[in-house]
């Protein structure tokens, strides 16, 4: 569904990504594994259009999405959850929501696309004409998770879902992640987390100093020396 | 004492109305700013543009006043998408300073375009309206007045419902707020930006045919000052804030008023610059704005 050729991300001078592939078939949840600073971020930047890789090329179903703008991205299909959520915290729960369903017209699909998400995080429906700035962080990541949803991805990337939440809440967005999963979308999942990660992944690829470094199934790499010395704790 | 009440609410009915003109074109600032960051010092030339575009839109096409704010409304944001596209589209990744500058530059362009273009002499503006007084009580409003306001309400009202009510409005608020997430919403965050300069300008182009109604006179350097004027009055209502924009406007006009009718006309504009150095040096942020600390 998705695959990345070679591609080199700079900012300003920095190299930040130097010459990495991966591949995302349909239907799979693929991490990328890392430690902060690896360019994990900037890999799903530039998938999503945010950042322009210098060289190399994303194909996106068949198509050289590289150098897209992010918005033509979007309407593909193809939808990131950014780290730190990034919800509009001077919007309520629900102009949020539909705002994730901004390029679609279809006023059915929208309502139950907005029912499915109020099923998976009952607690938005709870929460729907709050401001989003006021909710908790486990709040504003399922909410950036059903903003994401809204736009009915065909691949979902996620960056750093666990990041700053309880260990309970933790479990629960993973929970969810699967059950999105199970729904028919691909998710390419970003984490720090590398045991969370790899317990629903198929496949992961680790990532260091902006070079893969690993990859393989997520058992095979959970079974790693290097990689359980490194990212799991022993 | 009673002379000194009649005069202060004498003064604050023409302060209203000078205020919601401030306000009409504070509003173009604060959005603009809003969205890119940019002080648009030529946004009062935009200003002054409305006011010619009525002109000619009453004189040369005989049109009555609705038609003639409509069409000027429309051409100014026209005018306003095409110097976006052109000089501040390319300058979208360059350092604040230099789009500030570009847009100094542009404002001159305009002011000394006009000038070239339909001569510095000033204008009579048609009367598009027969000067009616009308007395509430011993106070005093002319037709223009009741006119300028109503028109500021309803384009006001206009506003605040496209900005909060509509698809478009909401995706203006989300480029705002955080632009990459915008992005990945599928904003399109050019046009979002084309349709701010848009609304900004028709808001500014209709305070320019409003002056004109009002004061009967405009020329090509008529914008300098209250496009300075409004800029004071985005910052104390809080730059980026739509409500705050309005609120500054009213405030200022009424400042104004009250200094030039009670102290000295002369010492009018020293008021409005005092609320700005006052402004800036106990609530930075404005008067609706919440203090946030520069992320360094």
């Amino acid at each position: 569904m998705l695959r990345v050729e070679d591609i080199n991300v700079y900012y300003g001078a920095i190299h930040a990504i130097k010459g990495i592939s991966l591949n995302v078939p349909d239907g799979e949840i693929v991490a990328l594994i890392g430690s902060n600073g690896a360019g994990k971020s900037t890999t799903l930047r530039t998938i999503s259009g945010l950042m322009k890789p210098k060289t190399g090329r994303i194909i996106y179903e068949d198509r050289d999405i590289s150098g897209m703008p992010a918005h033509k991205i979007v309407s593909m299909g193809l939808c990131q959850v950014p780290e730190g959520r990034h919800v509009f915290a001077n919007m309520t729960v629900m102009e949020n929501l539909e705002l994730g369903a901004y390029l679609r017209k279809d006023k059915d699909g929208i309502a139950k696309d907005l029912e499915d998400v109020f099923e998976k995080f009952p607690r938005l429906l709870e929460r729907k004409d709050q401001l989003s700035g006021t909710l908790s962080g486990g709040e504003q990541q399922m909410l950036a998770m059903g903003r994401a949803l809204m736009s009915r991805p065909k691949l979902l990337l996620l960056d750093e879902p666990s990041m700053g939440l309880a260990p309970l809440l933790v479990k629960e967005i993973f929970n969810i992640i699967k059950e999105i999963n199970a729904g028919g979308t691909t998710v390419l999942l970003v984490e720090q987390n590398a045991n969370m990660a790899l317990s629903i992944a198929d496949k992961a690829y680790v990532l260091e100093t902006g070079r893969i470094t690993l990859s393989g199934t997520a058992q095979e790499l959970a079974s790693s020396e290097a990689v359980r010395k490194a990212y799991l704790g022993g | 004492m009673d002379t000194l009440l009649h005069q202060f609410f004498q003064q604050l009915i023409n302060g209203i109305s000078l205020g919601s003109i401030y306000a009409l074109i504070a509003l173009g600032y604060t959005m603009i700013y809003g969205i890119i960051k940019l002080i648009n010092f030529a946004h009062g030339d935009i200003y002054m543009l409305g006011a010619y575009f009525g002109f000619f839109a009453t004189t040369q096409l005989g049109l009555s006043f609705i038609p003639a704010i409509i069409l000027s409304m429309a051409c100014a944001a026209l005018v306003g998408i095409i110097i976006e596209r052109i000089a501040y589209k390319p300058m979208r990744n360059a350092p604040r300073i230099a789009i500030l500058i570009t847009a100094i530059g542009v404002s001159f362009f305009l002011e000394y375009g006009m000038i070239l273009l339909v001569s510095p002499q000033p204008r009579t503006f048609p009367a598009v309206f027969t000067p009616t007084v009308y007395n509430f009580g011993p106070l005093v409003a002319n037709s223009q007045q009741i006119v300028i306001l109503v028109s500021a309400i309803i384009l006001m009202a206009v506003l605040t419902y496209i900005v909060n009510k509509t698809k478009a409005g909401k995706a203006m608020r989300a480029v705002s707020f955080d632009a990459d997430a915008a992005r990945l919403m599928g904003i399109n965050i050019d046009r979002v930006i084309s349709m701010t300069f848009a609304l900004g300008s028709a808001l500014a182009a209709a305070g320019g045919v409003l002056v004109g109604v009002y004061y009967n006179s405009i020329d090509p350097l008529m914008g300098m000052m209250p496009g300075l004027k409004a800029f004071v009055a985005a910052v104390l209502g809080g730059i980026g804030i739509i409500p705050g924009a309005m609120i500054g406007g009213i405030i200022l006009g009424v400042v104004e008023a009250m200094v030039s009718g009670f102290i000295s006309s002369t010492f009018r504009d020293a008021a409005a610059f005092g609320i700005l150095i006052l402004i800036l040096l106990y609530k930075p942020a404005g008067l609706l704005g919440k203090n946030v600390r520069e992320k360094v």
